[in-house]
């Protein structure tokens, strides 16, 4: 019997590289910065980079270190430094040089085809840009999808800044309300997301404390965007969170593609008031 | 390692100095914090920071920050985070050290500083002292007091580790 390439070992193939492309019951993809509030005058995080099922333990696979670029508050990029892939994690430094707010993400805009030539099942996967020349001709059964995912922190030295916030406009991205370095156990914060620049609402949105290890119960918060993209946050007590928001719809910017995945994965870090 | 154990004369000169310049003020309040006495194995002085915050919103009012403020390259800013609730107050927003501000960690005993609160408006206010210390924990006490005073009156809180007792002591 002829066996036919699913799409599950595509998927799994996928997961250990930088593509966020399982579904929501697969692991855990985070970054976990060394802390998120920083003041001196030499000032460095460490990062540790996986994907998981424990947060934040890493226990599976490691993040791949390329693709994810850091930029200063100024809007410049700034250097990954010492990165290294281990057996379960990535680790990498970023020194930071200037006052402000630093982002440092891991984007995901590709697309990934199946296809029968001769008979053979292939795949492909790649930029949106390259997809014009990928599917040769002759190809049949051609099934195309889109991914748009966004793995993102952020780190401030002194005081909070904005500029690294602003969107770019494709994906979903966490673009206003609360600063992501200003979070206090018992306080709300109002999380303003963007979907392709524009509000992201009724978004559904997971939110996990860390060390998951030590309790029974998951305590995940399931949230949800209103109107205007908003959501609101009560922090029951201090340490770093996971918050991840995916769903798919069909705004493709490659027009073979019928389906887009959207994600978003962002670490929390809560202080304690 | 966060403090310099060998303190040169010229810091201890300058702790000295803060000490003394506390005499009768003709208004404005004398605040006092009392640092505890603590055995542990490894002790460090803690990073202490002393502030006003009205009880409405408004400006915060720094009235000390004792830190490892001689530290080369101004190394010691590295740790003001810890101060955490004084540092997402105000402190980030600062360049220190700051003039009349910074100082040096001090020993444990009780420190008085004289402030004149100067231009400081009528209303409801906070005393709040935050102390963070290596290998050690965190506290913050506050002092509910109002301004500006009627007749002399002393406020008064104490922590129960990293702080003792905190008073303000008002001159109207």
């Amino acid at each position: 019997m002829r066996r036919l390439l699913t799409l599950a070992p595509v998927l799994a193939a996928l997961a250990s590289a930088a593509f966020v492309v399982a579904p929501a019951q697969a692991h855990r993809q985070w970054m976990l910065p060394s802390a998120t509030v920083l003041s001196g005058e030499n000032v460095w995080v460490t990062v540790d980079a996986a994907v998981s099922n424990d947060l934040f333990y890493f226990e599976h696979v490691p993040m791949r270190l390329e693709g994810i670029v850091a930029t200063a508050p100024d809007g410049t990029p700034a250097k990954i430094e010492n990165g290294a892939t281990g057996k379960y994690r990535s680790v990498f430094d970023v020194q930071l040089t200037q006052k402000g707010t630093y982002k440092i993400a891991s984007v995901n805009d590709g697309v990934f085809a199946g296809y029968k030539l001769n008979g053979e099942q292939k795949r492909w996967r790649g930029k949106a840009e390259e997809f014009a020349s990928a599917i040769p001709a002759g190809a049949t059964d051609v099934n195309v999808s889109q991914v748009a995912g966004r793995n993102e922190i952020y780190v401030t030295n002194g005081a909070p800044t904005e500029t690294v916030r602003k969107a770019t406009g494709r994906g979903l991205e966490l673009v206003s309300g609360t600063h992501p370095n200003d979070l206090v156990s018992g306080e709300e914060a109002t999380f303003g997301f963007a979907l392709d620049g524009k509000p992201a609402a009724n978004i559904e949105v997971t939110v996990v404390p860390g060390g998951i290890r030590y309790r029974d119960q998951l305590n995940e918060m399931k949230l949800k965007t209103d109107a205007e993209g908003n959501l609101k946050v009560t922090w029951p007590e201090a340490g770093m969170y996971w918050l991840e928001a995916e769903f798919s719809d069909d705004k493709t910017s490659v027009p073979q593609a019928k389906q887009r995945r959207v994600s978003y994965v962002t670490t929390l870090e809560v202080l304690a008031p | 390692m966060r403090n310099i154990r060998f303190k040169t004369t010229a810091t201890l000169a300058g702790g000295i100095a803060t000490l003394a310049a506390a005499p009768a003020l003709a208004a404005g309040a004398e605040i006092s914090v009392t640092i505890p006495q603590l055995k542990v194995a490894e002790y460090h002085r803690p990073y202490v920071a002393i502030w006003i915050e009205p009880k409405a919103a408004g400006a915060v009012r720094n009235v000390a920050v004792w830190y490892d403020v001689d530290m080369k390259n101004n190394e010691g800013t590295k740790w003001l985070r810890d101060i955490r609730g004084w540092w997402r107050k105000t402190g980030r927003t600062l360049t220190m050290p700051v003039n009349g501000v910074s100082g040096a960690t001090k020993a444990p005993g009780t420190h008085k500083i004289a402030s004149p609160l100067a231009g400081l408006a009528p209303g409801s206010y906070e005393l709040v002292v935050e102390a963070a210390r290596e290998v050690g924990g965190r506290e913050v006490v506050r002092v509910p007091f109002s301004w500006p005073a009627k007749a002399p009156a002393t406020a008064k809180a104490a922590g129960t580790a990293e702080l003792g007792a905190v008073s303000i002591a008002l001159k109207p």
